[in-house]
């Protein structure tokens, strides 16, 4: 009677995975970038796509790139943070916003408020799987040797920007220096 | 000294867990009576212990004691009492004590109310619940300890989650902790009946009132967490398959299919190995959420402590209770035999399309919230699935689930004919596809076929459930509980489609900014900005605008959204402004102060969107009628073991 030891055998594979998946902490998860170059891009601007923008503007120094999508609910909080985030001037936000519509994101930024030195435009979604985005909101700090320090997944809060990004941008900064 | 005190009884209770365990389920192998008589008051002793360590818990909160570091982490002194009590599950800690309190509640009444069963088969319940009881009590000492003291003792607390201030997340987890853990009971007896050896339909009757209170606090729980996204998190969606709502979704459906597995169990004594089965899967799915939510492994948006450790230790619980399970079912089912038959239109094959479709369904579920650890385990580059995945592949199996239900509640059992049923089910579905497209054309104007299909269906399905009480009340017969129960909780499936399928299909947002004194239009309603002030709340300090809303210049409603900051953990909240009517809301919530005095807010109409919660509530209701049912309480007498005489309805 084999179907019945069928349900065993399916457990059996789901306890592996998880399993597997458990082992790889956030962090770990977050990236395997983390460590490694900032993937380069050059990608049409959101609120002038006739302009192009690289993060190649934006080596020697430290910046944040957050991945954004008007889509996604999470951004919608995410949001007034960076707002926040933004006014404090600690580091350039640099917006990839990702698999969107152009008007869409557009009125985003015109009605939401525009936290970003600059935001690059990839509906089809490449340069946010070169970063191995799994989802949005992410964020990742990259340091002035344009390397990737840290990830985070889900919405930045201002607990996370001072506990996390803080200390490594003021490091980040001071390698390049 | 309560956190101590707190603390040993939890310990008291994790002890007690293991001789329930022990003697109920040795006991019974044994034929033991005095082993067996020997588990109820493990069960008593177990649950005064738990009820102990939690009001211990409850009242350092209540008495603002900072030097336990839950305490701390999760209370304020500004905090308003009743929220300091909420609290209590605000966070990892607590909600697992509230997880295991909940659990010996479960158990407590399946000793009170097991009279009419025999003493083996009780005692192996009960001991089965108690493994269960003994290794979430061994996670919370060892992982997870709600009384930790910390020394110096804080200043003050960090306070509990803004987002969790509010009165319907407040009573939410008690709600699906309710169900989740009501699960274990189906399961337990599952197990119980795979040692026993035995299963017939006088196990399913026992079984079956339990899933459904499970089942009903279920889906009152989910439908409150979805209200509260809804209003709380100031996007105004209502289900957003998140990873922690899927969690609580899947056990729902296979809790669904449970039912109505159980339901020809019980009748005709047929689907024995895979109402086991279900059982099973719907007690390791309520584990399975607990894993990816307090695990990290799956990112969620409202995932709070997460924890390797933990999930480690969830996983091994997860492979002791299931894998033993499914073990047990590999080695015991196969002896579960029907013998009985059914022609393939009967109300067995719709029961049983029922099923498969509904674990089709978990499974898209499963597959999309798991995917990124599928993904990762390879090292393949991650593909995002995202809402739009979920939203597409649910209909797949959820349609033709929608459509056999109006015949499915109307086929007789063994062979069905429709001989009676079949004019009117016809004139009923003419019907529904007349109005489904004429009422939302004139109401809101064609949109979609999607659209239509989903309102036809509902209207079918509404008509359909009616068919029975109203043709019985007619000829003056009386309807039984289970009947009427059946008919209600698909009546409110039919509401929830409707409300769905309308808020979905004629939804309309509008994002701008707006300064006092101007005004928009949306779906006809204009809306006025008159005034910003600023308002200061027990623990936080918000902007409140007052937003007008006039249609044809007579005044509906006066709105007072709110932004939110809340002192000690700074984030900020939406506190949106809705005017509800029974056929759509209104909602107003506020963005951002784009500094020249204009804020950006977002407007949106959804209408019928309070039948998606009234269709759960209304589902649930159904539950609650079924239960009554006078069969659930007759005593094992004369009736015999073999299936009850088929066929109440249509037949």
């Amino acid at each position: 009677m084999w179907r019945f030891i069928i349900p065993i055998g399916l457990f059996a594979a789901l306890v592996t995975f998880l399993f597997v998946g458990l082992g790889r902490d956030k962090e770990t998860l977050a990236s395997p970038l983390i460590g490694k170059p900032a993937p380069q891009f050059e990608l049409p601007r959101v609120d002038d796509p006739s302009q192009t923008i690289s993060n190649r503007e934006f080596a020697g120094r430290p910046y944040v790139v957050n991945i954004w999508g008007s889509w996604c609910f999470a951004c919608r909080d995410e949001h007034a943070v960076l707002m926040q985030i933004a006014r404090r001037g600690e580091v350039p936000l640099v917006g990839l916003n990702w698999k969107d519509e152009l008007p869409l994101a557009q009125q985003w930024l015109q009605q939401l408020g525009n936290p970003y030195v600059a935001t690059a435009f990839d509906p089809k979604g490449d340069v946010g799987i070169d970063y191995g985005a799994y989802g949005a909101p992410e964020t990742y700090l990259v340091d002035a040797q344009g390397i990737i320090v840290y990830k985070y997944v889900s919405p930045v809060t201002i607990d996370v920007w001072e506990r996390e990004f803080l200390p490594r941008i003021k490091q980040a900064g001071a390698k390049g220096e | 000294m309560a956190a101590e005190l707190g603390h040993f009884a939890l310990i008291l209770a994790f002890c007690l867990a293991l001789p329930q365990a022990f003697f109920g389920l040795v006991g019974a192998a044994t034929r033991r009576p005095h082993w067996m008589a020997l588990t109820t008051r493990a069960v008593a002793g177990q649950f005064v212990f738990t009820a102990f360590a939690f009001a211990a818990l409850a009242y350092c909160f209540f008495r603002n004691d900072f030097s336990v570091l839950y305490v701390a982490q999760n209370s304020n002194s500004e905090l308003p009492t009743f929220y300091r009590f909420a609290a209590v599950w605000g966070a990892h800690e607590g909600s697992l004590l509230l997880w295991l309190l909940v659990q010996s509640i479960w158990t407590v009444a399946v000793a009170a109310f097991s009279r009419n069963m025999p003493n083996t088969m009780t005692s192996r319940v009960l001991g089965v619940l108690g493994l269960v009881s003994a290794g979430f009590a061994l996670f919370i000492l060892t992982t997870s300890n709600p009384f930790e003291r910390m020394w110096p003792a804080a200043q003050d607390g960090r306070d509990l989650n803004p987002l969790l201030q509010d009165p319907a997340l407040a009573i939410h987890p008690p709600m699906l902790y309710t169900g989740y853990v009501g699960m274990s009971v189906p399961f337990a007896f599952a197990v119980a009946a795979m040692l026993e050896g035995k299963l017939d339909s006088l196990w399913a009757r026992w079984v079956r009132p339990w899933t459904t209170v499970a089942w009903m606090f279920l889906t009152v729980g989910i439908a409150l967490g979805s209200w509260w996204a809804y209003y709380e998190l100031g996007w105004g969606g209502w289900w957003f398959w998140d990873p922690v709502e899927n969690a609580s979704f899947m056990p729902w459906l296979i809790g669904t299919a449970l039912i109505h597995s159980l339901a020809v169990t019980e009748k005709r004594g047929l689907f024995k190995s895979w109402t086991l089965l279900l059982s099973i899967m719907a007690f390791s799915l309520s584990l399975l959420g607990t894993f990816l939510v307090r695990s990290g492994v799956v990112e969620s948006v409202h995932a709070f402590a997460s924890d390797p450790a933990r999930g480690l230790f969830i996983l091994a619980f997860l492979v002791v209770t299931i894998g033993g399970a499914l073990c047990l079912y590999a080695w015991r089912a196969p002896r579960f035999k029907s013998n009985a038959g059914f022609a393939p239109i009967s109300r067995e094959s719709f029961l049983l399309m029922n099923n498969v479709l509904l674990v089709v369904a978990m499974t898209v579920i499963l597959g999309g919230t798991l995917y990124p650890i599928f993904l990762d385990a390879f090292d393949l580059r991650a593909v995002s699935v995202g809402p739009p995945y979920f939203a597409t592949m649910f209909l797949v199996p959820m349609l033709p689930l929608a459509f056999l239900l109006a015949p499915g509640m109307h086929a007789a059992w063994k062979r069905a004919s429709f001989e009676r049923t079949k004019v009117l089910l016809a004139v009923l579905l003419v019907a529904a596809l007349a109005l489904g497209i004429a009422i939302p054309a004139w109401f809101y104007g064609w949109r979609s076929i999607l659209s239509a299909i989903g309102i036809i269906v509902a209207l079918w399905v509404a008509f359909a459930s009616l068919i029975e009480p109203v043709e019985r009340l007619r000829k003056g017969h009386s309807l039984s509980a289970g009947v009427l129960g059946m008919s209600v909780a698909h009546f409110g499936l039919a509401m929830f489609i409707l409300g769905a399928t309308t808020v979905e299909s004629y939804k309309q947002e509008k994002d701008l900014s707006l300064r006092p004194g101007q005004s928009t239009e949306v779906a006809g309603f204009t809306f006025t900005m008159n005034s910003l002030r600023n308002v200061a709340g027990p623990n936080y300090h918000a902007v409140e605008s007052e937003v007008t809303i006039t249609r044809n210049g007579r005044e509906l409603a006066k709105l007072q959204p709110q932004k939110r900051v809340y002192r000690v953990q700074r984030n900020p909240m939406t506190e949106a402004g809705i005017d509800a009517g029974w056929n759509r809301d209104l909602f107003v919530a506020m963005g951002e102060d784009l500094g020249d005095g204009s804020w950006s807010l977002r407007l949106q109409y959804k209408p019928m969107v309070r039948f998606v919660w009234l269709g759960a509530v209304i589902i649930a209701l159904g539950g609650l009628i079924a239960i009554c049912d006078r069969r659930y309480r007759q005593r094992v007498g004369a009736e015999a073991t073999s299936p009850a005489q088929a066929g109440t309805s249509a037949a």
